[in-house]
C-alpha cells in the first residue's frame, strides 16, 4: 500500500493494519487485490437493500411470508441471499402487539447477507449494554416511541444464529409495487430501532 | 469468560448517539482490517471462536476505547504470532518503519 507523504500522521490502528498487511503480502500469504475485492463487496454490493427486498416480498406474498417465518434461511435464499454470517437465520415479525429489536451484547453478530456490515453504534458499548435493560429508553434515543401497550422483545444474536426484524407494512401502501415497497424499508427498521418509512404523501404515525 | 465484552445490562457507558448516516468503513484502514479476516482465516489456522477469545482477552480499557476494527487487529496479531506466521519482533520493526515514514 502506498500513501501520500503529506497529510496528518496515521493513527495507531492504521499503522498496525498496514504493518500486518505488508508483512503478510511480502510472505505471499495474502493478496491485496483479494482484500480490495472484499472491501468493494461490502461497500457496494451487500447491504440493507437485500433485506429490504426480503421484507417487501413478505409484505406482498403471504405464502412467502409464511415460509420466511417458518424457515428464514431457506426463504431468504430463495431471493439469492445467503452465505457468510447468514447461515442460520430467524425472522421475527413486528405487529401492533409486539416490537422486536436486535442486539449482539457480546460483540457484533449481525446478518451480513441481508443487512451488510453493522453500523458502529451496533458494535459499540452503549447500545449493547443498554438495549437489553432499557429497550424502550434506547428506542427513544433513535426517535422511536413504542406504545406502552406494545411488548418489546430484544433478541441477542449469537455467532451461529442471526435475526432479522420483519417491520410492519406502513398504512396506505396497498397500491405500491413490491419495488416501491422495498424503498420504504430502512436498515434501522430491520434491526428494530426504527419503523419502515411512510408512503409518500402519508404522514408518519 | 465473564469479561469486559459481556456488556449486556452494564450501566454508565453513555449515550448511543447514532449518526444519521455513516460510511461502511469510516477510514480506509477499517476496510483493510475487515478484509484481512477472510484473508487470514484461509491460511492462518485459527477458528472464529479462537479469534473472538483473543478479542475478549484485550485490556478492558483498550477494549472500550478502541474503534471496533482495532479489536480485530489485536486478534490478528495474537493469532498470526501464535501460529508462527509472523513474529512479534518483525511486527514491531515494521510498525516502527511505517510510523517513521519509511514505507
Amino acid at each position: 500500500m502506498s500513501r501520500p507523504h503529506a497529510g496528518p500522521p496515521e493513527s495507531d490502528p492504521a499503522i498496525l493494519t498496514r504493518a500486518i498487511e505488508s508483512l503478510l503480502t511480502e510472505k505471499g500469504l495474502i493478496d491485496p487485490k483479494a482484500l480490495d475485492a472484499m472491501v468493494d463487496t461490502y461497500e457496494n454490493k451487500i447491504g440493507p437493500r437485500n433485506g429490504a427486498k426480503v421484507v417487501a416480498r413478505a409484505w406482498v406474498d403471504p405464502g412467502y411470508k409464511a415460509r420466511l417465518l417458518a424457515d428464514a434461511t431457506a426463504a431468504i435464499k430463495e431471493l439469492g441471499f445467503s452465505g457468510l454470517q447468514g447461515e442460520d437465520m430467524v425472522v421475527v415479525e413486528n405487529t401492533a402487539d409486539v416490537h422486536n429489536v436486535l442486539v449482539c451484547t457480546l460483540c457484533s453478530c449481525y446478518p451480513w447477507p441481508t443487512l451488510g456490515l453493522p453500523p458502529n453504534w451496533y458494535k459499540a458499548a452503549p447500545y449493547r449494554a443498554r438495549v437489553v435493560a432499557d429497550p424502550r429508553g434506547v428506542l427513544k434515543e433513535f426517535g422511536l416511541e413504542v406504545p406502552e401497550t406494545t411488548e418489546i422483545r430484544t433478541w441477542d444474536t449469537t455467532a451461529e444464529l442471526r435475526y432479522l426484524v420483519l417491520p410492519q407494512r406502513p398504512a396506505g401502501t396497498e397500491n405500491l409495487s413490491e419495488e416501491q415497497l422495498a424503498d420504504l424499508v430502512t436498515r434501522d427498521s430491520m434491526i428494530g430501532v426504527g419503523l419502515a418509512k411512510a408512503a409518500r404523501g402519508e404522514t408518519r404515525a | 469468560m465473564n469479561g469486559i465484552h459481556d456488556l449486556g445490562g452494564m450501566h454508565g457507558l453513555g449515550p448511543i448517539n447514532p449518526p444519521a448516516s455513516e460510511p461502511v468503513f469510516r477510514e480506509p484502514w477499517e476496510g483493510r482490517a475487515f478484509a484481512m479476516f477472510a484473508g487470514t482465516f484461509v491460511f492462518c489456522g485459527y477458528t472464529v471462536d479462537e479469534f473472538r477469545h483473543e478479542i475478549e482477552k484485550m485490556d478492558p480499557a483498550h477494549y472500550l476505547e478502541a474503534p471496533y476494527y482495532a479489536h480485530w487487529l489485536e486478534a490478528f496479531k495474537a493469532c498470526l504470532i501464535k501460529y508462527g506466521h509472523i513474529t512479534s519482533d518483525e511486527l514491531d520493526a515494521r510498525i516502527k518503519l511505517i510510523a517513521s515514514g519509511g514505507q
